[in-house]
């Protein structure tokens, strides 16, 4: 199943598939490790559509809601 | 002379080798974005002089965001390039790492962090990274020193070009070095890391973060009061009044030198706040009455800062931040501008755009009261307690929100949506964090003392050639009508514009009611930073946007001191 990693579960994992929106957020996004083919966790979501915070390999990144609904991944089930 | 260039990602301790290597001092902490600007020092490497550049942390050489440009522009200028590598987070490092190598410069790689990949149970095989990548690399625990002299020892070993790859192919190369050199062992969460969690959960972290508020508040509060109680006033009543007495009967009261250094004697005694001599208020404001509490708050900062727990406070207020118009990070400026200004000022580079960084530093001059100020304020109006602070204070925190909402609704663009690494939570190493605090307390003392006596004079030279009344005269109507203060106040109002500190105590002998003083307060807050933090703004934001911020602080002042003055 393909969601977002705003929908995603507070300790699900997924592997990122892709990302959108703009070619210097693209990019900075893979320079701090969250691109294609990489496995996230998604660690907490603050409330009324707030930062998510994602764990990428050793790194812990919280980026806001908008971004974070343009980092697709697949999860199980 | 051969030029050093540190580089790396954010947050790996470039700073603290910075200083090992330079023996300068310089402010670390553990936040992204510390160092946005570059630092120079020098070192002696074989007998030589050597330059040593700190350059801002940046994830890639293909820049994303200005500081990360500034990194990419520097690269040409070195001759030699030192790689600091987080070894926790050997993967995302390398990425810039393998950039490096590609640049044509030749490099050396400090694995930096090496205690905390022991203690986090990874295992680097170092002589085989070492193969692989074709350039040194050296084990390094900048906060101990440990590792450093082998570094410089190998700084002449430094290759380039030494791993060719495609650029599209480089993460798949990172992969295949780690997978070759690096072992984790599987451990249990460490303590710190089920903090780290906790503190960013919504339902144990805002719990967490009005805690750690208000025991912060509580230990400046304490460590503040009590250094001035027990140290600091002892030694100026005991000690240096006695002094100053015998001055004072030298010169005989009344003449030009007597004024100027021991000021006016009340009742035949010396009043340390109200009698304005360079002797006396002078040196009593700054040392007894404000550096105790700017000790306090910046040793709780430091800590907080080098603990890692800011930015975990700029997730938390990001969702309330952001219908402010503003960007989580935005708090960090605002906690740093509680102490001094000047170092709010130049946090709010933390900030992407300019216009977060315009708004960010206006909201701070005309809202956030520096500590010196604070001190002041409170020890003018601490005897009425509540009635007397929360007016001033809270009416400071509800101009800041409603500044925020105008600035959001006028000015054109919307605040980026945050995007930054959390660094783990880390012990803070008491020596560092203690240099630090010792650093910023210094700079206190250095900057801010000969600015009061600068202060102290101006105020005995406009008086005795007359400006302060001729002052209060010509401004008595704005004075008097508007924010319905005596005409003498004028004065307080003048030396404001170098420091708020001796601008408030000025108010003390003017025998201003409870609603002026509040009045006065609030005003002497917004109308204008102090001259020291206007310069670092001019030179942040350049002379046509300080002229904007300049007209929204004179008219915001005048606006809430008028509306007090009607509403008290
Ligand atoms: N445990 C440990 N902490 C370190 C080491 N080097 C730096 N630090 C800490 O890491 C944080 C970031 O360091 P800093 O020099 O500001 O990083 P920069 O942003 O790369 O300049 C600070 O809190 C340092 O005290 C090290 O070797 N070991």
């Amino acid at each position: 199943m393909i969601i977002s990693a705003a929908e995603m579960r507070e300790g699900q994992t997924g592997l990122v598939i892709n990302l959108s929106g703009g070619h210097g957020m693209v990019r900075r996004m893979q320079a701090m490790g969250v691109r294609p083919g990489v496995p996230v966790v998604k660690l907490t979501s603050q409330p009324f559509r707030g930062p998510v915070s994602l764990q990428v390999g050793a790194t812990q990144v919280a980026v806001g809601f908008g971004i974070a609904r343009r980092i697709m991944v697949e999860v199980a089930g | 002379m051969k030029r050093i260039l540190l580089m790396g990602n954010p947050n790996v301790g470039k700073s603290v080798v910075f200083s090992r290597l330079t023996g300068a001092d310089v402010i670390v902490s553990n936040y992204p974005g510390t160092t946005v600007e570059f630092t120079k020092g020098a070192m002696v490497l074989d007998g030589q002089r050597a330059e040593v550049i700190d350059v801002p942390g940046t994830y890639t050489l293909d820049p994303t965001i200005r500081a990360e440009q500034v990194a990419a522009d520097m690269l040409p200028e070195g001759d030699v390039v030192i790689d600091v590598v987080d070894a926790t987070n050997l993967e995302r490092n390398l990425n810039l790492t393998l950039q490096l190598l590609q640049s044509g410069k030749p490099v050396v790689v400090a694995l930096n962090m090496w205690d905390e990949a022991g203690h986090k149970g990874i295992n680097i095989d170092v002589e085989r990274l070492e193969g692989l990548l074709g350039v040194p690399v050296v084990p390094t625990v900048a906060i101990s020193g440990r590792g450093i002299s082998n570094l410089v020892s190998r700084l002449d070993e430094a290759q380039a070009n030494t791993y060719p790859h495609e650029d599209d192919d480089r993460w798949s190369q990172v992969g295949e070095i780690v997978e070759q050199v690096q072992r984790v062992t599987q451990r249990h969460h460490t303590f710190l890391e089920r903090l780290a969690d906790f503190s960013l959960q919504p339902e144990t972290g805002i719990p967490l973060a009005v805690v750690v508020g208000l025991v912060a508040f509580a230990l400046i509060r304490f460590i503040g009061e009590g250094l001035i109680g027990y140290l600091f006033d002892p030694l100026f009543e005991k000690l240096w009044a006695p002094l100053v007495m015998r001055l004072s009967e030298l010169l005989g009261p009344g003449g030009f030198w007597h004024e100027l250094l021991v000021g006016k004697l009340v009742a035949g005694e010396i009043e340390f706040v109200e009698s304005l001599g360079l002797l006396t208020t002078g040196l009593y404001v700054p040392l007894a009455m404000v550096l105790p509490y700017v000790f306090a708050f910046y040793l709780v900062l430091s800590l907080l800062e080098d603990i890692g727990y800011l930015p975990r406070l700029g997730v938390l207020v990001d969702t309330i931040m952001h219908h402010l118009g503003l960007h989580g990070l935005t708090i960090i400026p605002m906690l740093l501008g509680l102490g001094c200004n000047i170092p709010g000022a130049l946090s709010t580079r933390i900030l992407e755009t300019r216009r977060q960084r315009f708004i960010a530093a206006t909201l701070m001059a005309i809202c956030v009261p520096c500590m010196a100020q604070i001190a002041m304020v409170v020890g003018l109006l601490g005897e009425f307690g509540a009635i007397g602070l929360v007016p001033v204070f809270g009416t400071l925190a509800l101009l800041w929100v409603v500044l925020a909402l105008i600035f959001k609704a006028v000015l054109p663009g919307e605040a980026p949506e945050i995007f930054i690494e959390i660094p783990p939570y880390r012990i803070p190493a008491l020596r560092a964090t203690g240099q630090k605090v010792w650093l910023r307390t210094r700079q206190f003392i250095t900057d801010a003392v000969p600015y009061v006596l600068l202060g102290v004079l101006v105020v005995n030279i406009m008086y005795v050639l007359g400006i302060i009344q001729f002052l209060g005269h010509v401004l008595a109507p704005v004075i008097t009508n508007i924010l319905g203060l005596p005409p003498e106040a004028v004065a307080a109002l003048l030396i404001g514009f170098l420091r708020k500190d001796v601008a408030v105590g000025m108010l003390a002998p003017l025998g201003l009611s409870l609603k002026q003083l509040i009045i006065a307060c609030v005003v002497l807050t917004a109308y204008f930073p102090c001259a020291a933090t206007f310069a670092v703004l001019l030179r942040e934001f350049g002379i046509k946007d300080m002229a904007k911020a300049a007209a929204i602080m004179v008219t915001v002042a005048l606006c809430i001191g008028g509306l007090l003055n009607l509403l008290l």
